[in-house]
C-alpha cells in the first residue's frame, strides 16, 4: 500500500507494523507526531491488538517503563526531541549496559536551525557515547524500512538502538510503500509474548556484573560497526572523479542528489547507519580520493571522527572546516555552494517585508497571567523572573518582554531558588502545568526544604500547549502535588487568569511576594486553543 | 512534470489543507510528492510556510532550491514577498490581496501590491470576498486560492476537485460542496484574469 506520510508517522506506521507493545514519550517537537500518529490508529481501530501509547510525565520514565517492556520480552519504541535525550541520558546510557531482551528503539528528533528549540545538539553522540548501534535515514521510505530492521537488529544484537532524525524528515511527507506479504495482504508483526531475559545477571547493575558486561559491550560494538557496512542502505559509489568523494549523512544524502540529477561525478559515501563503518570509509580510500567532503546535519561529527580514520595526506573538509555553515540546517543552495557549482538565478530580497514573530494567541490565559506579573514585579527595583520551556517563553516577546531567562525543561523554579539564595527579591518562577510536572517537582521539593524565599506561578492552561495540546500528566491535581511536597496551603493560592480578574490577580500576587517563605500562585484557564477544539468536537456529536 | 510550490502564510490561516488537498491529488495520479511543513512554535500567529514538490520522476530534496519555485501560493499578501528570492524568474505568484494585521510595523497595503504587480507572473484576488460570493465560509478562502493556482499547475481542475472531495468526506457532503464550489470560484477568477 502507498500512503502519504510525515517521517514522524512513517516511523510509527513501522512501530506498528513491527509488532510493539508500547511506545513511550513526552511531546516535543519535532518528534510528537509519531506517538500521536499510533494513538490515533488505535483510536480509530479498537479491534486491532492494544499498544500502551498513553503520553509519560518525561522522556526519563518513558525510557525507563520502555525498558522495563523490554526486560518482559516486548517491543518498545521511546520517542522524544533531542534535548529530550539530556532528561533520559541517565536510563539510556545504563540501557546500554543492560542490554534490550525485546526489541527496543529510541527516536531522538533534532532540530538543526532550532525551529522549536533552545539549541542545536546532534543525538548521535548519545549513540557513540552509549557505545550502541544507531540509524540516520535519509527519507520517509527509509525510515519506515529501517525501523523493522532496527528492531531486528535489536533483538538479534539484545541491545537498544537509536534512531536520529532531524525536523526535516520528521516534519516532511513523502509517498512510503508499506511491507506486503506474498499474498499481497499487509505485512503486520504480531506482537511479542512475554519472556524474561536469559541473561538475567546483566539487569543488575553492580559494579561486578557491569564489569563484566563492559568487556561484552566493547566486544559487541565492533560487530555493530562490521554489521552496518553490510547494511544494503549504506555504500560507497566510486565516480569519474577518482580523486574526490562526498560522505553524504542522512538526509544531506538527498541535498547532493538535487543538484545532480543525472548522477555524481564523484565518489558517494551514503551513511545511514553507524558505527561508521571503517570497510566502507577502507574503500573510499583506496579508490584513491586525494580530498573528502562530509556533508552532515548537526554538528561536524562524521567529519571529526573521519579525520581520525584516514591518513592526513587526504584532505577532510565540510562544516568544522568552513566549506559548509557551522550552523543551521542543510539545504540544497548550501551544498551547491559548497559543491562550487553555480548559484541559481534569484529575484532580489525584498525589503518592504517585516518580520512576524510568533506570538501568545489572543484569548490566552498566559497573557493575562504576564499582564498582571508586569505590574507587580514592577512595584519593585529589581524583580526577577525565572521562566521555563513552552508557549509561555514568548511572554520574552513585545510588548510582555517580562522574563528573564529559560535554559530547560525545570529550570525555572531552581534558577528561582538559587536567585533568592544569592539575595534576589522578589525572586519569580513561571512554568507551565505540564513543565512543571515533567521536572519542577524535584526543584519545588529543593525550595521546600530550604525555605526559599520565591514566589512560583505555575500557568496551568490543562495541557502541553505548544506541542499541540497533548494531555498534561498532572492535570487537576496541581494543588494537590505542590502540598503534597510541602507547600504550605495558605501559600498555593488558584486564581483565574481573565481581565475582568486583574486586581485580584495583583493582590495574590503581592501578598506572597511580601510572605517570606515558598509561595505558589496557579493562574488556571485552560488552553484557548483547546478550548475550540473541545468547543467543535462538542458541536459535531 | 514537476512543478515545486511553496505555500505561504500566517499560523491557523489553513495552509496545510491546501497541502493536503494536492498531496491527494498527486497520489491518486500517480505522481511523487514531497511536502516539507513547520509545527511548533513558529505556527503561533508567526509566518509559516511550507515546501511542496510534485513530480512524475523521484523526489531528492524536502526543500526546493532557491530560484526554483514554479508558483508561490500565498493567503496573505506581504508573506507572498517573503519567499521572492526563491521564486524562478519565469515563476507565478498566486495571493490573497487581504492584508493579516498582527503586527504594528505592517507596511503600506498599496507599497505591497506595487511590489507584487513589478513581478512578472502575479495573481492577487480577494479569496474571502471569492469564498463568500460563491457560497462558502470564510475557512473555505484557501480552497479559493488553490482554485486560481491550477491553471498554473499541469494538473486538471477534475483532478484537483475530485482530491478535494475525498479530503473533505469526512465532514459530509455539504462541507465537500462548499469547499468546491469555492475550488471553483478560484479557478475561474485565474482562468478569466489570464484571458
Amino acid at each position: 500500500m502507498k500512503l502519504l506520510l510525515l517521517g514522524d508517522e512513517a516511523i510509527a506506521l513501522a512501530a506498528i507494523h513491527s509488532g510493539i507493545s508500547g511506545v513511550y514519550a513526552y511531546p516535543g517537537t519535532p518528534s510528537t507526531e509519531i506517538t500521536e500518529y499510533i494513538q490515533n490508529c488505535q483510536k480509530a481501530d479498537p479491534a486491532s491488538e492494544r499498544i500502551f501509547c498513553k503520553w509519560c510525565t518525561n522522556e526519563k520514565t518513558a525510557m525507563e517503563a520502555a525498558l522495563g517492556m523490554s526486560y518482559m520480552g516486548k517491543r518498545a519504541m521511546v520517542c522524544m526531541k533531542h534535548v529530550g535525550m539530556n532528561v533520559a541520558a541517565d536510563a539510556f546510557v545504563n540501557s546500554a549496559m543492560t542490554g534490550a531482551n525485546g526489541g527496543l528503539v529510541v527516536v531522538a528528533a533534532d532540530d538543526p536551525s532550532m525551529h522549536s528549540s533552545q539549541n542545536e545538539q546532534d543525538s548521535r553522540f548519545y549513540g557513540r557515547f552509549a557505545m550502541i548501534p544507531y540509524y540516520e535515514p535519509s527519507c520517509q521510505q527509509e525510515a519506515y524500512d529501517m525501523v523493522r530492521e532496527a528492531f531486528d537488529y535489536s533483538e538479534k544484537m539484545k541491545i537498544p538502538v537509536l534512531m536520529r532524525i532531524t525536523t526535516r524528515m520528521a516534519h516532511s511527507r513523502a509517498e512510503v510503500s508499506t511491507w506486503t506479504q506474498k499474498d499481497g495482504s499487509e505485512d503486520i508483526r504480531p506482537q511479542n509474548r512475554i519472556h524474561f531475559p536469559d541473561n538475567p545477571k546483566q539487569w543488575i547493575l553492580l559494579p561486578a556484573n557491569s564489569r563484566v558486561r563492559n568487556e561484552q559491550l566493547i566486544k559487541d560494538k565492533k560487530q555493530f560497526g562490521l554489521d552496518s557496512a553490510e547494511d544494503p542502505h549504506n555504500s560507497f559509489t566510486p565516480g569519474e572523479d577518482r580523486g574526490l568523494a562526498i560522505v553524504a549523512c542522512g538526509i544531506a544524502y538527498n541535498y547532493l542528489m538535487e543538484n545532480f540529477p543525472k548522477g555524481v561525478p564523484c565518489g558517494v559515501l551514503k551513511l545511514t547507519r553507524y558505527p561508521i563503518p571503517r570497510k566502507l570509509v577502507g574503500e573510499m580510500v583506496a579508490s584513491g580520493v586525494h580530498r573528502v567532503i562530509v556533508m552532515e546535519e548537526g554538528q561536524p561529527f562524521v567529519e571529526d571522527k573521519i579525520r581520525g580514520m584516514i591518513g592526513s595526506e587526504i584532505q577532510v573538509e565540510g562544516r568544522l572546516t568552513g566549506l559548509l555553515p557551522r550552523t543551521g540546517e542543510l539545504s540544497p543552495d548550501s551544498v551547491r555552494a559548497a559543491l562550487h557549482l553555480n548559484p541559481h538565478k534569484t529575484f532580489p530580497k525584498d525589503d518592504i517585508v517585516v518580520p512576524r514573530p510568533p506570538a501568545l494567541c489572543q484569548g490566552c490565559g498566559h497573557r493575562d497571567m504576564y499582564a498582571a506579573l508586569n505590574e507587580v514585579a514592577a512595584e519593585y527595583e529589581n524583580s526577577r523572573v525565572f521562566s521555563d520551556i513552552g508557549c509561555y517563553t514568548l511572554g520574552a516577546l513585545p510588548p510582555f518582554r517580562a522574563i528573564h531567562t529559560t535554559v530547560d525543561m525545570g529550570a525555572s523554579i531552581t534558577m528561582a531558588k538559587g536567585a533568592a539564595d544569592a539575595g534576589q527579591f522578589p525572586s519569580f518562577a513561571v512554568i507551565g502545568d505540564s513543565t512543571f510536572t515533567h521536572s519542577g517537582i524535584t526543584g519545588l521539593l529543593d525550595c521546600v526544604n530550604s525555605e526559599a524565599n520565591v514566589v512560583i506561578i505555575i500557568s496551568d492552561n490543562l495541557t502541553t500547549g505548544m506541542t499541540g495540546g497533548q494531555d498534561s500528566a498532572g492535570t487537576g491535581r496541581i494543588e494537590g502535588i505542590c502540598a503534597g511536597v510541602g507547600v504550605d496551603p495558605a501559600h498555593i493560592r488558584v486564581v483565574v487568569p481573565l481581565a475582568k480578574n486583574m486586581e485580584e490577580i495583583k493582590n495574590v500576587i503581592r501578598e506572597e511576594v511580601e510572605y517570606k517563605g515558598v509561595s505558589v500562585v496557579i493562574p488556571r484557564r485552560e488552553c484557548i486553543q483547546t478550548f475550540k477544539r473541545h468547543a467543535k468536537e462538542k458541536k459535531q456529536q | 512534470m514537476k512543478k515545486d510550490i511553496i505555500l505561504a502564510g500566517v499560523g491557523g490561516q489553513g495552509i496545510l489543507s491546501i497541502a493536503t488537498v494536492l498531496g491527494e491529488a498527486a497520489l491518486t495520479n500517480g505522481l511523487h510528492i514531497k511536502q516539507a511543513e513547520v509545527h511548533g512554535m513558529s505556527q503561533r500567529g508567526g509566518d509559516v510556510q511550507s515546501n511542496l514538490r510534485i513530480s512524475s520522476e523521484p523526489i531528492h530534496s524536502d526543500l526546493i532550491p532557491y530560484g526554483k519555485v514554479d508558483i508561490i501560493m500565498s493567503l496573505e499578501p506581504m508573506e507572498a514577498l517573503r519567499y521572492v528570492q526563491e521564486l524562478s524568474k519565469d515563476g507565478w505568484i498566486v495571493t490573497s490581496s487581504v492584508p493579516f494585521v498582527n503586527i504594528p510595523n505592517y507596511p503600506d497595503k498599496e507599497e505591497i501590491y506595487a511590489h507584487l504587480q513589478k513581478l512578472p507572473h502575479t495573481v492577487m484576488l480577494d479569496v474571502e470576498a471569492l469564498a463568500k460570493e460563491a457560497g462558502a465560509p470564510a475557512q473555505a478562502a484557501n480552497m479559493v486560492l488553490l482554485g486560481a493556482a491550477i491553471p498554473m499547475m499541469d494538473l486538471s481542475y477534475e483532478a484537483v476537485r475530485d482530491a478535494v472531495a475525498k479530503v473533505f468526506s469526512r465532514k459530509g457532503q455539504d462541507i465537500v460542496d462548499k469547499n468546491i464550489a469555492a475550488l471553483e470560484a478560484g479557478y475561474r477568477h485565474s482562468v478569466n484574469a489570464n484571458r
